[in-house]
């Protein structure tokens, strides 16, 4: 099945239904059918075919809700940009996956020219929302191309073209393209229905970025389910969270750990506050037992789903919630109609309790990266039977009945705010900047952020401040990237051998913290 | 009062979330969630410097955006309480 059939097919059942509910705009299936179908045949109109890649830079609101299921509907392939991400990585972005057209915000247009003046020459499309200045130079009327009952033209795509490139931090540095089928999006998001145990009642709160595939899903399920979507942009306020929630009787709440904190650090909340909750799940990195244990006493009629994944293959595996009271600190299964088991660096398979490797097989498995064959081929392996398999570079151990246990990362990833960062990728920001002679960055345990990014930085020039540093990954790494804390050395760690030691130094920042 | 709170409040954002750049800092009647320069994060750290600046406590219920989204609605929610402290 094609992806925009999740939103066809709800349209034909349940036309009238509320579909998404934002802070502007409701809208129900039948108007996001015909709105997307508007802007499906405007795209096609600006040259947008079979498989050209098509950038969604918005932050969490209704157009970019339209947006991912107009670009199905013309055969393209959508690929989520958060929209903190900065001008020159918007730029490689864009020399990576060469799109066909931009479609953005009148406040992030000072973004896309900047990325945009790197590539002139390139013929690629860009529509942006009005601003308060009308539509902004460079793009044409986002608004204007919603217009009319144009339906899109046929465009030949099938199940096992590209239906979403995915962009995600990888641990050299520079991000990489996952790539995504259409019936890779199909399998993943009806196993994850399977295990929710979703219904066509639900009302979701996503407060995630769409560019997070976590977010992203909370969309593309709902929608398939014929259920509604709260979007929000922020889960800055939990109380006006808290009131939106109790008013749309939101029964279905996916959270990462950070969320978690943020609620439970409040003490004036009772159990039951937020009585139509169902479900809460939550991924990104694992909940402290006690969390967990708080979380229920909070929500005590609601199942809590503790859940792993990689953007690669969207979900691992999730724990059964009538498990949580025996193995509190397990992920669970594999998710249904897919294979998690745990191998040692041969690739054979070990016995319980004995930490190595965990592997995954299923039709949620990505096709690759974007061209990048190399890391695609350190990721995507053949098995013993011939058969793909992936390798998540996560260290595991099951116990006797086999649930997974999380051991850590055998790179240096960092999860913070349940976003992956890349050390190498913030190092490199930082040795750009001239005056920074060395730098090396670690996650440190933060009770909010999971890991909070800290950087270790020698200077070439000592007038430099941490102000100065911060500014400078401000202005060049999406917000959630930017160091909480710079420290000035007058050298880095390292090994016996004289390379850099990120453990080292993490520890040290551990202790100083 | 208003003045000098809403210039102290301004150079906590432009120090902590915009690293400087004064530039960067929106108008005092816009959102700060909405233009990208506080996230939810962000909002807990501007709750702690309220809190240790002006000397009062910030309940949960007072983290809404009506106290707390613009620099306008700092400056009142902030007028209110810590009169109210001084008062006390």
């Amino acid at each position: 099945m094609r992806v925009e059939r999740f939103l066809t097919d709800s349209a034909q059942a349940f036309p009238e239904k509320t579909a998404l509910v934002t802070a502007d705009r409701r809208l129900t299936y039948a108007e996001l059918n015909r709105l997307t179908d508007a802007l499906a045949a405007s795209l096609a109109s600006q040259g947008v075919k079979r498989s050209d890649r098509v950038l969604v830079f918005m932050d969490n609101c209704w157009e970019a809700a339209v947006s991912i299921f107009a670009i199905l509907k013309a055969g393209g392939t959508f690929s989520p940009i958060n929209a903190s991400t900065k001008g020159n990585k918007l730029a490689y972005i864009i020399g990576n996956c060469e799109p066909a057209a931009i479609l953005t915000q009148a406040r992030l247009m000072p973004v896309v020219r900047e990325a945009l003046a790197e590539h002139q020459g390139r013929e690629i499309a860009v529509l942006s929302t009005e601003g308060r200045n009308g539509v902004p130079e460079g793009a044409g009327s986002f608004m204007e191309a919603l217009e009319g009952d144009a339906t899109p033209p046929a465009h030949g795509s099938v199940e096992t073209d590209l239906a979403m490139l995915i962009y995600t931090s990888g641990s050299t540095g520079q991000p990489k393209g996952v790539m995504m089928t259409h019936d890779n999006i199909e399998a993943a998001s009806r196993s994850i229905i399977t295990y929710l145990e979703g219904r066509s009642d639900d009302i979701v709160l996503n407060v995630l970025p769409l560019a997070f595939d976590y977010g992203l899903y909370q969309l593309l399920m709902t929608f398939r389910l014929g259920a509604t979507l709260v979007l929000e942009k922020s889960f800055a306020f939990p109380q006006a969270m808290f009131d939106l929630m109790r008013r749309e009787r939101v029964t279905g709440f996916p959270l990462v750990p950070t969320m978690a904190a943020m609620i439970l650090r409040m003490n004036e909340l009772q159990p039951g506050f937020l009585p139509d909750v169902r479900y809460l799940t939550n991924t990104a990195a694992a909940l402290p037992a006690e969390h967990i244990a708080q979380l229920r006493g909070l929500f005590p009629g609601a199942r809590l789903y503790s859940m792993y994944g990689l953007t690669e293959c969207k979900r691992c595996t999730y724990l059964p919630p009538d498990e949580l009271d025996r193995r509190p600190g397990s992920v669970g299964i594999a998710i249904p109609g897919t294979q998690a088991f745990v191998v040692d660096d041969n690739g054979a398979p070990v016995p319980a309790g004995v930490e190595g490797e965990l592997v995954i097989r299923g039709p949620h498995v990505m096709r690759g990266y974007w061209r990048n064959e190399q890391a695609t081929n350190a990721m995507l392996k053949t098995g013993p039977d011939g058969l793909i398999q992936m390798h998540t570079g996560d260290l595991f151990r099951t116990d006797a009945e086999g649930f997974l246990y999380f051991v850590g990362r055998k790179d240096d990833i960092i999860k913070t705010r349940g976003e992956k960062v890349a050390p190498k990728e913030v190092e490199a920001v930082l040795h750009a900047l001239p005056g920074v002679a060395e730098a090396v960055v670690a996650g440190i345990p933060d009770p909010i952020l999971g890991q909070a990014v800290t950087a270790m930085v020698v200077l070439s020039n000592p007038a430099l401040t941490e102000r100065e540093v911060l500014a400078h990954c401000a202005r060049n790494l999406e917000d959630f990237m930017v160091p909480k804390r710079i420290v000035f050395k007058d050298a880095l760690p390292r090994t016996d051998t004289g390379k850099v030691s990120r453990r080292l130094a993490a520890a040290d920042l551990e202790q100083a913290a | 009062m208003s003045e000098s709170i809403k210039q102290t409040i301004r150079s906590f954002i432009v120090e902590n979330f915009l690293f400087g750049d004064e530039a960067a800092l929106p108008g005092d009647a816009e959102s700060l969630i909405a233009g990208g320069i506080i996230d939810s994060t962000g909002v807990l750290e501007l709750v702690a410097f309220i809190e240790e600046q002006f000397g009062f406590t910030v309940a949960d219920s007072d983290i809404v955006p009506a106290n707390l989204d613009t620099i306008d609605a700092i400056a009142g929610y902030v007028g209110r309480n810590a009169s109210t402290a001084a008062a006390a």
